[in-house]
């Protein structure tokens, strides 16, 4: 059943179908979630959980091979001295590192660990369709099976919602059968709560596998409410088609209490279902250290310090 | 409106120091501190292990800038608590006599000293290098020197008593080193300790450099211990039995575990120091 036919009067008509968001009832709903105690046995669930759903993430000017082959063999192998702790959901990289972490991963023993590529223009998308369609490509071609796109955030915000869609649509073709697609709705830059729904559907509407709060570039990032708003939108959207979309926060989730907080909001808004890699990731770098730095204390007893994990 | 009613008294809430600010336990935990006739007057915070934590992070996030800040900042900074501390004299007075149950000549002597404990302290910052630093001779064309640098951090138990002299003797020469610190209040005398936190607060140490925690030692040792983060501790405030569990505890992670006699030494100092060699060629 498709939503909206893809032109701006029917994706209009189908967006203001969609209920508003009450802006101050989503802040207290997720601060109240917050506050929820977790006790140790579901917290070491709770750490190995988040431990498979994180995306480690490395997209900075400055990634080398070396730094790319690095994370991967942390991604296969996140604690070298417990083997008992889980390999992470994915490796996500800039498009140019895709072959070097595809390689390296299956020639590890990390075959079974996806590579991620940030594709359109990321983080700005501000390029024609050629180029994105080209950057999809090649990241596909050189082994990526889950595509990051960004939504074109300008077209949005000055009402353009054909093209937004549009573009979601063809690369979403380009992906098809071979990759995953997460759209990147950069929530930092859509200012209300009312857009960040709207930019959900419409993202679900025109295929996306999963909807990514943010680049990481852009602060703020995944706030606690914006997930919440996300959630709803991916659970709306079950009850309306029967279809599963995944969510995946990135950007300023750093210490194991706001994973779990996430992993709560999921439970809470999404439903138990959403509690698996494929159906929510984390994107994340410096998560990943204070995460096993926690599970080291939970197995040792003791608190541990940053000088027992590998340096970012 | 006629002022015939006496005015209330705005009592104090004594909090614990952690990373520049004043928050309650996490815990929500209290005690009860009783005056020298045993009178109730105050009900400071109850660290809890969490609040140990939680100030380990704030005080390793700070070491890095405290330990290579000049010595000789280091020193004016330290001298600054001394001249903060000086301004806050008669309540540090009162809460020495309504705790120790000393005189008010004795409670203002104890003051006096620990203000001149920090500047003797603050004096140290910029001469230890030179004094237990060398140039040593080796065969070959280098230059060959040992200084003295900071530790990292450091974790102290305060001694029952002189509560305020006690924590100061403590507490100045491992920041006098460049290491950043957790202190342990005296538990049954913790008021100044907390009134040395406002002084601190206010005396430009960067934040998270001076950590106090107010509550009971016997419950902390074993975490302070047992903690992979803490590189040395000042055990000179605990029983020998606490001691002994702290060593064991702290053993698996080689940490450097004093108890000091001496009140006052440079010695105190160079306890939370690593030398550190540099070789450099001559004539290049």
């Amino acid at each position: 059943m498709a939503l909206t036919d893809g032109s701006l009067v029917s994706i209009k008509g189908f967006l203001r179908t969609l209920s508003p968001v009450d802006q101050v009832g989503a802040d207290a709903r997720a601060a109240m979630l917050a506050t929820r105690s977790i006790k140790t046995a579901s917290k070491r669930w709770a750490i190995d959980m988040a431990i498979s759903m994180i995306d480690l993430t490395t997209l900075e000017g400055a990634d080398t091979k070396g730094k790319v082959k690095a994370i991967c063999n942390k991604a296969i192998r996140p604690d070298s001295t417990d083997s008992t702790v889980p390999h992470v959901g994915a490796i996500c990289v800039y498009n140019d590192m895709v072959s070097v972490a595809r390689k390296h991963l299956d020639a590890s023993g990390g075959s079974q660990i996806p590579v991620a590529a940030v594709s359109t223009a990321f983080p700005s998308g501000r390029a024609s369709l050629e180029v994105k369609e080209r950057d999809t490509k090649d990241a596909i071609a050189n082994g990526a099976t889950e595509i990051d796109m960004v939504i074109d955030r300008g077209a949005f915000l000055s009402g353009d919602l054909e093209k937004v869609y549009s573009e979601i649509v063809y690369i979403k073709s380009l992906c098809e059968g071979k990759a995953h697609l997460k759209v990147i709705l950069e929530t930092g830059e859509l200012v209300t709560y009312d857009n960040v729904r709207k930019a959900s559907f419409l993202a679900m509407a025109a295929g996306a596998d999963f909807i990514k709060t943010s680049t990481g570039k852009i602060s703020p990032a995944a706030t606690a409410p914006v997930v919440l708003v996300m959630l709803e939108a991916v659970r709306d959207y079950y009850q309306m088609t029967g279809q599963r979309i995944g969510v995946k926060p990135a950007g300023g989730i750093r210490t194991t209490k706001d994973a779990i907080k996430q992993l709560v909001l999921v439970k809470e808004t999404a439903g138990e279902e959403w509690l698996n890699p494929e159906l929510f990731r984390i994107g994340a770098s410096a998560l990943l250290n204070d995460l096993l730095l926690q599970r080291k204390k939970l197995t040792s007893g003791h608190y541990e310090g940053p000088n027992y994990v590998t340096l970012d | 409106m006629a002022n015939s009613s006496p005015r209330l008294d705005v009592k104090k809430t004594y909090k614990l120091f952690i990373g520049g600010a004043f928050p309650r336990s996490e815990s929500g935990r209290t005690y009860e501190v009783k005056n020298s006739e045993g009178l109730f007057i105050a009900n400071p915070s109850l660290a809890s292990r969490k609040d140990l934590r939680d100030s380990v992070v704030a005080a390793r996030a700070a070491q890095d800038g405290w330990g290579s800040a000049t010595a000789f900042n280091r020193g004016q900074i330290l001298y600054r608590i001394a001249e903060m501390m000086e301004g806050r004299t008669s309540q540090f007075v009162d809460e020495i006599v309504a705790l120790e149950g000393v005189t008010q000549t004795a409670a203002k002597k104890q003051v006096e000293d620990a203000v001149d404990l920090w500047v003797w302290y603050s004096g140290w910052c910029d001469k230890i290098g030179a004094i237990y630093g060398s140039t040593n001779a080796v065969s070959g064309s280098f230059y060959n020197f040992t200084i003295p640098e900071s530790l990292g951090v450091v974790a102290t138990f305060a001694p029952t008593k002189p509560s305020l002299l006690g924590l100061v003797q403590a507490i100045a020469p491992v920041l006098a080193g460049g290491n950043t610190l957790i202190a342990i209040a005296s538990e049954k005398y913790p008021l100044p300790a907390i009134t040395l936190s406002e002084v601190i607060g206010t005396s430009d140490v960067p934040r998270g450099v001076v950590n106090i925690l107010t509550g009971s030692s016997a419950e902390l040792a074993p975490w302070v211990g047992s903690h992979m983060d803490i590189d040395g501790v000042d055990a000179s405030g605990l029983t020998a039995s606490q001691e002994k569990n702290l060593r064991v505890a702290g053993a698996d992670n080689l940490k450097r575990i004093f108890r000091f006699k001496e009140s006052q030494s440079p010695a105190r100092v160079l306890a939370f120091m690593e030398n550190k060699t540099v070789w450099h060629p001559i004539g290049v």
